[in-house]
């Protein structure tokens, strides 16, 4: 079978091909794809974690139970999940446990950049790190062999570029069918955890590591390629691809496994050629270990260590450290420019459109085209989800994210340090459920006075749409029990819990007004379903420019329909959801949005 | 043809990502290897979007170097700008005449450029520019989701593929329902370009093989 597969796509075809039984996970850009894929396979169990340590802990527990699991997550997830990812390589396995870590170099979807490569060696466990979506395939079959060989939990670390990519993938193998039954076998001494049993795993860990690494000399997936003498390249990953088209004659050490490396296998590379250079993405990780073998080598003294490489940065880095000679191929002068950038948006009819206007009208961070800027109200506490792009202008109306659930717990840590501000907490639904209820029980058992606002738009929006413990609907499209968050709240003992429609601008600012008034600790549930959910638009509306008179408050929802060009505020028919949103025509001071198409056409021709 | 760097630019929401896909399909479909990758950031809509997608004999790098796209194909005025550095030189640029005003030139923070501005920016890599009315055809199809097929069909011209491949990988990607109305805009797409290079002295296509 020849497909087009993103690396993703790959990783889920792989692990199936490989007989996987259990996969857990929690959404997570650049990784989400692998468990949506996994879902759809039969004889599969797939869920959606509510968040990377559960995930993780679920893995494990298939695992011990002696089927083979797959758990991934974004980089960040594996922070979350660290706990059990440690215990795991305590233990051991007993099904294969495969654990992906999809990272972000560049930061195309994340709130940091991390090399993950480290937790590999941290937690002293095998990593795998595929090139294409190719290798991505092929690895999964060997990871999990790995983690039951050598009973150990098995990292593979894609990246951005690997995971979102799509190539070519020739898949040879069928499902592998389980070779034993689900069973567990008592072994306190391997699964519990106590500091005696713990003391007896440690060794055994010590000693697992040196048998795979002189497995990692023979790995079929670390390879030399030879080249010229003069230079030799080591790479893992994506790095890979761009340094042997930008070196296509350097003789290359490729690696697959990249922890525990292959000493034997670099030392005799490193032989072979003249000039040794690693090029990776993010840390110098391969290179420091070769640094640490007494190996002459460079890498991040001429190739950065932050952001994504590509072959114009590698290329370019090269000719400056002299690596690569010969002209330069001509490449017109190019006159830089000064282009209006374009970040994302909260979409039209986004029911966190309405919230947000209110949150950024009472802490005074926009006005009108003209007026003056004022000095800002409140403080919002921000969290992780598509309403974090609430903190771009013109809402501007988020002062902290952190990471997913900290938002809670950072605006306590204001109240406690005494500011004089009035504080809220912004979470979406799916973070609140991730890791946000925990901040809540901590806010309520030391009676803290904040605003909490969980929006509510029944959907891990942000990663696309994923369903989660709130929705009623699992990873494979089953109906369950749906955490009811106002019951949650209240179950807490939260007496203070408002419900509001997310689309109700009045009601809104009603309740936002009256929990910032109280003494008391408050949550305020904004409800309204995500837009991309919607199924069908009805009435888009207009801007009657005779009543219009370019006041700009619409401007300052912030809603992609809503547009000013040259000396008309006009509202695009293509993108307004209409009936189901009307927030614009809410705040209108002069009535001038309606529905009829038609008098909102009567433009200036 | 053995080789091509083909870059997909636009705003989220534009069909950008399901458009390269079916490049991608037709290229292996037509017996290349071929590599894709899309950066959409955050963006489920509104946000700049490009998709870089590369097919030879023997694909390494997903990504298009710099100055090395032959073709770039631009759903919106201003991000066929904003990319237009990865154009080699004489290369080929195939842009929807639309423009949508990001929110800071909504808000009078900053200016969209003129059509001169884009031209010339545009200019400084190559002359063969080819500006269609993307989204207004497809308005009139009924269906402003058909643009990304349309400009499928505009860019199909300069790529030789059999039409047939692009058909099927067409209908394989799309909803049923809608794949008679997608076909449609795709010849749409195709005549328009046809309809350009008719009446160029010398066309395009012939200059760029030759
Ligand atoms: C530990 C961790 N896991 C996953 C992510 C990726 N991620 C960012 S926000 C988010 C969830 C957003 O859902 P929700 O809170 O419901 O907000 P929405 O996007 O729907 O507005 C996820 C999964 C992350 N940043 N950190």
């Amino acid at each position: 079978m020849i497909k087009l597969l993103s690396g993703n796509e790959a990783i889920a075809l792989g692990a199936y091909h490989a007989g996987v039984m259990v996969a857990a996970a929690y959404p997570g850009t650049p990784s989400t794809e692998i468990l949506e894929n996994l879902a759809r396979f039969d004889g599969i169990y797939a869920e959606w974690s509510t968040n990377e340590k559960v995930a993780m802990e679920v893995g494990l527990g298939a695992s011990c139970a002696g089927v083979r699991s797959l758990v991934s997550m974004k980089h960040v997830g594996l922070n979350v999940a660290s706990d059990p990812f440690m215990a795991a390589a305590t233990t051991g396995v007993n099904g294969g446990l495969v654990v992906i870590s999809a990272d972000d170099p560049g930061m195309h979807s994340s709130q940091n950049e991390q090399d993950n490569r480290h937790y590999a060696r941290l937690a002293k466990v095998p990593m795998l790190e595929p090139g294409d979506s190719q290798e991505a395939y092929e690895i999964m079959a060997y990871a999990f062999n790995i983690s039951e060989e050598f009973d150990t939990p098995v990292l593979v670390r894609t990246t951005t570029r690997i995971s979102h990519s799509k190539s070519v993938v020739k898949a040879t193998g069928n499902r592998k069918t389980p070779s034993k039954q689900p069973g567990f076998c008592y072994n306190p001494t391997k699964y519990v955890m106590l500091p005696a049993h713990a003391r007896l795993r440690h060794p055994l860990m010590e000693e697992r590591l040196s048998r795979l690494a002189a497995y990692a000399e023979t790995f079929p997936l670390n390879q030399i390629i030879p080249g010229e003498r003069r230079l030799g390249i080591v790479s893992s990953g994506v790095a890979y691809q761009y340094a042997r088209e930008v070196f296509p004659e350097a003789s290359f050490l490729k690696l697959a496994l990249t922890y525990p490396l292959p000493r034997d296998l670099i030392r005799r590379f490193a032989e072979q050629v003249e000039r040794l250079v690693v090029i990776e993405e993010l840390d110098p990780f391969l290179e420091d270990s070769i640094r640490a073998m007494g190996i002459k080598v460079t890498g991040k003294e001429l190739f950065p260590i932050t952001g994504e490489l590509n072959p114009d940065i590698i290329e370019q880095a090269s000719r400056k450290a002299g690596l690569l000679t010969g002209s330069l191929k001509q490449k017109p002068e190019y006159r830089a420019l000064n282009l209006p950038s374009r970040p994302p948006l909260l979409c039209p009819g986004c029911p966190h459109s309405g919230i947000f206007f209110v949150l950024s009208s009472l802490g005074q961070r926009s006005s009108l085209p003209g007026k003056p800027a004022r000095e800002p109200k409140l403080i919002i506490a921000g969290d992780i989800g598509c309403y974090t792009l609430g903190a771009h202008p013109p809402l501007s109306a988020m002062d902290t994210c952190s990471c997913m659930g900290a938002g809670i717990g950072q605006a306590l840590g204001m109240e406690k340090a005494g500011v004089a501000e009035k504080i809220v907490a912004v979470i979406g639904d799916s973070t609140f459920l991730h890791s946000g209820i925990t901040g809540l029980v901590n806010a309520v058992y030391n009676k803290g006075r904040i605003t909490i606002i969980i929006l509510d738009n029944r959907t891990t929006a942000m990663t696309g749409q994923q369903e989660h413990p709130g929705t009623g609907i699992t990873a494979q499209g089953q109906e369950t029990t749906a955490v009811d968050l106002a019951q949650v709240a209240r179950g807490i003992g939260i007496n203070d819990v408002k419900m509001v429609d997310a689309f109700n601008i009045k009601a809104i600012r009603a309740s936002v007004k009256s929990s910032l008034d109280s003494p008391e600790l408050s949550v305020i549930i904004v409800r309204g379903a995500c837009a991309v959910r919607l199924s069908g638009r009805s009435n888009p509306r207009a801007i009657d420019s005779d009543l219009c008179n370019m006041c700009g408050l619409c401007l300052l929802i912030g809603c992609p329909a809503i547009r000013k060009e040259k000396e008309r505020v006009y509202i695009d028919t293509s993108l307004c959801v209409g009936d189901a949103c009307t927030i614009c025509q809410q705040i209108c001071p002069r009535k001038a949005i309606v529905t009829s198409v038609n008098k909102g056409e009567k433009k200036d021709g | 043809m053995d080789r091509l760097n083909l870059l997909i630019t636009g705003i989220g929401g534009q069909g950008i990502i399901a458009a390269s896909d079916i490049v991608a399909e037709t290229a292996l479909a037509a017996g290349f290897d071929v590599k894709k990758t899309d950066s959409l950031g955050m963006a489920q809509r509104g946000g700049s979007v490009v998709s870089h997608i590369r097919l030879a004999p023997k694909v390494r790098s997903p990504l298009v170097k710099m100055g090395e796209a032959d073709i770039i194909l631009a759903f919106e005025k201003l991000e066929s700008a904003r990319w237009s550095h990865y154009l080699r030189p004489d290369g080929i640029a195939i842009i929807n005449n639309h423009s949508v005003p990001p929110p800071s030139v909504s808000l009078g923070k900053e200016r969209y450029p003129g059509d001169e501005e884009i031209t010339d920016i545009l200019k400084q890599q190559t002359d063969k520019i080819y500006l269609i009315n993307g989204a207004d055809l497809a308005e009139e199809l009924g269906n402003i989701k058909t643009l990304n097929i349309l400009m499928l069909g505009c860019l199909s011209i300069f790529i030789p593929f059999e039409e047939d491949i692009w058909r099927d990988c067409i209908a394989k990607r799309l909803p049923a329902r809608v794949v008679e109305l997608n076909t449609t805009a795709f010849e749409q797409g195709r005549r328009e370009i046809e309809n350009i290079l008719n009446t160029e002295t010398g066309s395009a296509y012939g200059k760029r093989e030759g």
